[in-house]
C-alpha cells in the first residue's frame, strides 16, 4: 500500500493524468447557473483539469455506466448508391483513460455490465471502452441514506477497482488490485510513498460502523434470486407498487446496471448512421411489434423492471443481482417509487425486519 | 494505448446481401432470395434459425430463414407486409442489395430429438414460412425420420404460402401425405374448408408423432389444446415466438421474458418450457 | 408547517368513504424516510390509517393522475394544493377527465420543501426531515440533527408562489387564500438580461445534461396527448436518440412550444428532473411573453377559458411588434 499526503491530491491526479485522460467527479453548475438555477447541482464526472475542485457528494447524479455504454453511440455508417450499399466500420481504438473516484457500488456495476456484453458474443463497443478504462475506486466514508449495496454482498469499505483508495482526514491510501493498477500505480511513484499494507484498517472500521447504522442496513435479498419467478410473478402486490408509477425513464437512465438498448438509423442526407440508445423496458413502445406488445399494460412493464433485477438476471448470473443498492433511484425517481420499496413490500417480513 | 488490445468482432455489424429474386406468394407474402455480392449463401444455419434484415435508414428486423440448410446456394426469406422495414422489402426490385447478419437463436432439434420421429407439422398463413425449412431438411435425409404430415390452412386458397412447392414436391412425395384447408369455401377449391384447430382433431394423429406448431398464437392456442384432447404430451410439441428483437445476440433486453432471451434461447420451445415462462409472451 | 394536519385530512377522506360519495382516495404515502412520499391510492380506512401521510414533501400535482382515475368505476377523493387546481381546471378545459367521477377538496397550502435543496446544504446522509413551526428538522448520521429555515429549504416553485386561492373544489379545508403577485419572473429577467450568446450558453450547459428519460413530459399534466409525437417511431423524431448536440434541446423546446397558454407554471417539469434542468424557465418564459403581448392570461383559472394563443381578437398584435418587443430578442 501507498499513500499521498491529502494537501497533494492535485499532484497525485496530475500524475494520474499524465498517464491517460482523467475523469474525475465535479459539481455540475457554475455559480452563474446556481445564481439562476435554484441552487442545485448534481455531481457529474468531468475531464480533469489542474487545481480542479473535486465534488464532496458521495456519488454522481449520473452512473458511470456512461464510460462504458454511453447514451448514444454511433456504430457503423451505411452509403446506399440504388441499389448498391455499402457498410463502413466506424470503430476506432478507444483512448486510454481513467476514472478516478468511482464508489464500491459502481465498480460492481461494471461486473453487471461485464456479464451482458462482454460474454459471446462479446459486444465490441464495450469491450473497447472497458479495455481501455482504468478504474480508481473510493472506499464511502459518508454513505448515504439511501445506500444500500451491503444488501448484495458489496463492500463499501473495501471497494474493487483497479486501484482502490481510501480517506482519512490527511492520507490518501492506494493500493492495486488488477494488473492495470499496478502499472498506474507505477506512474505514480514519485507522488506517493510506502506506508503499512494495514494503513488504511482504520477508515475501514470506521465505514463498516458507518455501514452498520444506515438505515436501510437491514434490507436483506435473500427472498429473491433466480428460480423465483413463480413466487412473485403474480403477486397483487405489482399493482399497487405500480399505480402512481409515470412510466418514464428516470430510474432506468441513472441506474448503473441498467444496460436495455435500442438500434436505429439516422439518415443524414449523403449517409445512414446506424446508432445505439438507452433504452427502457418501462416505455410503452419498448416491446411494440408491428402486431402489438406483449407487455400492453404498464404493471407488467413496471414488473419486468424489477423481476429482471431481482430474478432472471441472478438466475442467468449465478446469483449475481442485477442491483447494487446504489440509491439513485431512491432519490431520483419523480413519484419515490423504488427498488427497495419494491423488495419489502415483496418480500414481506423477511426483508422488512 | 494498449498495443495488446485487438477489435473483436462485431456481431451487430452485418454483411451485404443482394436480393437476386423476388417471388410473389400471397397478396401480402414474397419470399426473397439473398446471396452476398459474390453470389454466395452469407452463412450456414439450421432450421428454424433466424436472420437480421435491414434497410439501411429503414430499420432492422428478425425474420426466419425459410429455405433449408441443405440449400448451400442461397437463403430464402418469405415475408409478410406488416410493418415499416417489410414495407419497404415488399417495394424493392430485383438487385437491391440490403443487409443481412446472423444466424440468431436455437433450431429445430432435428438431428437429436427429432431423429427417426414420425413428424406432424401444423402451419396457419406465414406459420409456414419457418417450418419450411424443417420440413425440407426432412425431406433432404428423409431416411432419418419416419412418416411426415403437414396440415397447413390459410384465410383463403391465395394465402396459401409457397402452394406450387407444396403441389409439386412436397404433395408428391412418397410417405408425405399434405393436408390442406382453408377457412372459408371458395369457388375451384375442393380440398377441406375449416380451422386449422378443427381439421387437426378431425385427423386424428396417433399420438406417438411429434408435433411442431407454427402460426397466429390463436391458431397455436387451440391446436395445443386440440393436440392435447389427441393426447399429446406437451414434451412432444414444438413451436416458435416472437417477440420485438433489436440486437439478436440476447443483449438488447427486448425479447426477455423471464429468465429467457427469445432471440438467443428461443425462438423454438418445447410447449412444456413455454410453460415454465411466465406468461409475457 | 402546513396548517391542515394528517388528521384532519384523515378524518375527511374516513367520512368520504363511510358515507359513499367517494370509493377511493388519491393520497400521499409514507416511504422510508419522511421526504420520499408516494401518490397512492387508498380503498379503505385502515390503509389510510396505517400509511397516509401528509407533510412538507407532499408536492405531486394529484391532478395529472386523474385523467386514469375517471375512468375507473366510483367516485375518486383528491386533495388539491391551490396550485394543483389550476391543472385541474386545465384539464378540465381540455375535457381530459370527467369532473362528475372526482370529489376534489381543497386543501391549504404553506410551500413544500425541496429535499434535494436540503441534501445540497447538510449532506446525504439524511435519515428523515421533520418540521417545527418555522424549522425543518433534519436528521442526519454525520451532523446529529440540523436545523433549516423551513422558508429558505421550499421548492423554487413554491418559493415563488403564484395563489394561495383554489380555483376549483367540491369542498375546501381550511381558509382559502389569494392570488399572489410573486416574484416567478425574475429568473426569466435574469436569463433576458444576458446577451444572445450567453443565453445560449446558459441553455447549452443546462439542456446538455438531459438524459431523455421524459419525466418532466410523463409527469406534466398538460402533456396527456395518449401517443406522444417524441414516442412515434414513425415521427422520425422518436424519444431516446440524441443523434447531435442540439437534438435533446429541440425536445425540450418544442415542448415548452406545445404547452404554451396551457402550462399552468405548476412547476412539476422541474421537480422531477433527475438531472436538475430548470426547464419551468422556458414555460414561464412563454407566460411572461403572452402575459405581455395579449394581456395577464393565467391558464387553468376559470374552466373553458380561451387561451390567448387559440384566440383571436382584433387588437393582437403583430407577430413583427411581438418580435421587437419585450423579451422577443432585441439584441439578437
Amino acid at each position: 500500500m501507498r499513500k499521498c499526503a491529502l494537501a497533494n491530491k492535485n499532484a497525485l491526479l496530475a500524475a494520474m493524468a499524465k498517464t491517460a485522460k482523467l475523469y474525475v467527479p465535479t459539481d455540475g453548475a457554475d455559480e452563474k447557473s446556481r445564481d439562476v438555477n435554484s441552487r442545485l447541482a448534481g455531481a457529474y464526472y468531468a475531464e480533469w483539469k489542474d487545481g480542479a475542485e473535486l465534488s464532496k457528494k458521495l456519488n454522481t447524479t449520473r452512473s458511470p455506466k456512461d464510460f462504458f455504454f454511453p447514451q448514444t453511440e454511433n456504430m457503423m455508417t451505411f452509403k446506399m448508391t440504388g441499389k448498391k450499399l455499402e457498410i463502413f466500420d466506424t470503430r476506432r481504438e478507444h483512448e486510454n483513460f481513467i476514472l478516478f473516484g468511482v464508489k464500491a457500488c459502481d465498480v460492481r456495476s461494471f461486473t453487471v455490465l461485464d456479464n451482458v456484453f462482454l460474454t459471446d458474443p462479446v459486444d465490441s463497443y464495450y469491450a473497447n471502452r472497458r479495455a481501455h478504462g482504468t478504474i480508481v475506486s473510493m472506499a464511502c466514508t459518508k454513505p448515504a441514506g439511501t445506500c444500500f449495496c451491503r444488501t448484495f454482498g458489496i463492500d463499501a469499505a473495501d471497494p474493487e477497482g483497479d486501484v482502490v483508495c481510501w480517506e482519512d482526514a490527511e492520507w490518501i491510501y492506494l493500493t492495486a488490485k488488477t494488473e492495470k493498477g499496478e502499472k498506474l500505480m507505477a506512474a505514480l511513484a514519485d507522488v506517493t510513498e510506502e506506508c503499512a499494507d494495514d494503513a488504511a484498517d482504520a477508515v475501514k472500521t470506521l465505514v463498516n460502523e458507518r455501514l452498520d447504522k444506515l438505515p436501510l442496513a437491514d434490507l436483506k435479498s435473500d427472498a429473491f434470486g433466480g428460480g423465483k419467478t413463480d413466487t412473485f410473478f403474480n403477486d397483487p402486490a405489482w399493482n399497487e407498487l405500480s399505480e402512481a408509477c409515470l412510466g418514464c425513464g428516470t430510474c432506468t437512465f441513472v441506474c448503473p446496471t441498467c444496460q436495455c438498448y435500442d438500434i436505429k438509423d439516422f439518415n443524414t442526407g449523403r449517409e445512414v448512421i446506424r446508432f445505439r440508445c438507452w433504452d427502457s423496458c418501462m416505455y410503452s413502445d419498448f416491446t411494440m411489434m408491428a402486431h402489438g406488445t406483449n407487455r400492453p399494460n404498464h404493471v407488467q412493464r413496471f414488473r419486468q423492471r424489477f423481476m429482471h433485477k431481482l430474478v432472471y438476471y441472478p438466475e442467468n448470473n449465478g446469483g449475481l443481482f442485477s442491483c447494487v443498492g446504489c440509491g439513485r433511484c431512491l432519490s431520483r425517481c419523480p413519484i419515490s417509487m423504488n427498488i427497495v420499496k419494491v423488495m419489502k413490500k415483496l418480500g414481506g417480513n423477511k426483508n422488512a425486519e | 494505448m494498449l498495443s495488446e488490445f485487438k477489435m473483436p468482432k462485431e456481431a451487430l455489424i452485418p454483411v451485404i446481401g443482394e436480393v437476386t429474386d423476388i417471388r410473389i406468394d400471397t397478396p401480402d407474402v414474397k419470399t426473397f432470395r439473398v446471396v452476398t455480392p459474390d453470389g454466395k449463401k452469407a452463412f450456414d444455419h439450421m432450421p428454424g434459425q433466424c436472420a437480421m434484415l435491414s434497410v439501411p435508414g429503414v430499420g432492422e428486423a428478425m425474420f426466419s430463414i425459410t429455405s433449408s440448410p441443405t440449400n448451400t446456394e442461397y437463403m430464402e426469406f418469405s415475408i409478410k407486409k406488416c410493418g415499416c422495414v417489410t414495407d419497404w422489402l415488399h417495394q424493392m426490385e430485383v438487385g437491391q442489395q440490403i443487409t443481412i447478419r446472423g444466424p440468431y437463436g436455437n433450431a429445430f432439434p432435428v438431428d437429436t430429438a427429432f431423429a427417426g420421429k414420425d413428424m406432424l407439422f401444423i402451419a396457419g398463413g406465414i406459420g409456414l414460412a419457418p417450418l419450411r425449412s424443417v420440413i425440407n431438411y426432412c425431406r433432404h435425409y428423409r431416411d432419418r425420420y419416419g412418416k411426415i404430415d403437414i396440415v397447413y390452412g390459410s384465410r383463403s386458397r391465395a394465402d396459401l404460402v409457397d402452394y406450387n412447392e407444396i403441389l409439386t414436391e412436397w404433395m408428391t412425395d412418397d410417405g408425405i401425405n399434405v393436408h390442406l384447408t382453408i377457412d372459408r369455401e371458395e369457388e375451384g377449391w375442393d380440398g377441406h374448408v375449416g380451422f386449422v384447430p378443427n381439421y387437426v382433431k378431425e385427423l386424428g394423429f396417433s399420438t406417438d408423432k411429434t408435433a411442431i406448431l407454427c402460426g397466429p398464437p390463436i391458431m397455436i392456442k387451440f391446436t395445443l389444446a386440440g393436440l392435447q384432447e389427441l393426447g399429446f404430451a406437451k414434451e412432444q410439441v414444438y413451436t416458435t415466438l416472437e417477440l420485438r428483437m433489436k440486437c439478436g445476440i440476447g443483449k438488447c433486453g427486448r425479447c426477455n421474458v423471464g429468465s429467457k432471451y427469445v432471440c438467443k434461447d428461443g425462438p423454438v420451445f418445447r410447449c412444456d418450457e413455454i410453460d415454465e415462462l411466465p406468461d409475457e409472451y | 408547517m402546513q396548517t391542515v394536519t394528517r388528521d384532519l385530512l384523515l378524518t375527511k377522506a374516513a367520512e368520504l368513504l363511510d358515507n359513499g360519495t367517494v370509493n377511493r382516495v388519491y393520497g400521499w404515502q409514507k416511504g422510508e424516510f419522511d421526504y420520499d412520499v408516494t401518490p397512492a391510492l387508498f380503498t379503505t380506512k385502515e390503509e389510510l390509517e396505517k400509511n397516509f401521510i401528509y407533510n412538507d414533501f407532499c408536492g405531486a400535482n394529484f391532478s395529472l393522475y386523474l385523467v386514469k382515475e375517471a375512468v375507473k368505476e366510483g367516485k375518486v377523493l383528491v386533495f388539491l394544493k391551490p396550485c394543483d387546481t389550476y391543472s385541474f381546471n386545465q384539464l378540465l378545459t381540455e375535457h381530459r377527465f370527467d369532473r362528475e367521477k372526482v370529489y376534489a377538496v381543497g386543501i391549504p397550502c404553506d410551500g413544500m420543501a425541496d429535499i434535494r435543496l436540503i441534501e445540497e446544504t447538510v449532506g446525504e446522509g439524511i435519515t428523515g426531515v421533520e418540521t417545527d413551526g418555522d424549522e425543518l428538522v433534519v436528521h442526519t448520521l454525520y451532523e446529529g440533527d440540523v436545523k433549516l429555515s423551513r422558508a429558505d429549504y421550499l421548492a423554487e416553485r413554491c418559493r415563488v408562489c403564484k395563489s394561495k386561492k383554489h380555483v376549483a373544489y367540491d369542498e375546501l379545508i381550511g381558509e382559502d387564500g389569494d392570488v399572489i403577485d410573486s416574484a416567478r419572473f425574475d429568473e426569466v429577467a435574469k436569463i433576458e438580461a444576458m446577451t444572445p450568446d450567453e443565453r445560449f450558453a446558459f441553455w447549452q450547459d443546462q439542456l446538455s445534461r438531459c438524459i431523455r428519460c421524459n419525466a418532466c413530459r410523463d409527469v406534466c399534466p398538460a402533456c396527456t396527448c395518449e401517443k406522444c409525437v417524441f414516442g412515434n417511431p414513425k415521427s422520425g423524431v422518436e424519444n431516446k436518440a440524441v443523434s447531435d448536440s442540439f437534438e435533446e434541446k429541440m425536445f425540450h423546446i418544442i415542448r415548452a412550444f406545445h404547452v404554451a397558454g396551457r402550462c399552468t407554471d405548476c412547476g412539476e417539469c422541474s421537480r422531477v428532473c433527475p438531472q436538475h434542468i430548470p426547464l419551468h424557465l422556458l414555460n414561464r418564459k412563454f407566460i411572461k411573453d403572452i402575459n405581455a403581448f395579449y394581456g395577464e392570461y393565467q391558464a387553468g383559472e376559470t374552466v373553458g377559458s380561451r387561451a390567448p394563443l387559440v384566440d383571436y381578437t382584433e387588437g393582437d398584435m403583430e407577430p413583427g411588434e411581438a418580435v421587437e418587443s419585450v423579451g422577443g430578442g432585441k439584441d439578437a
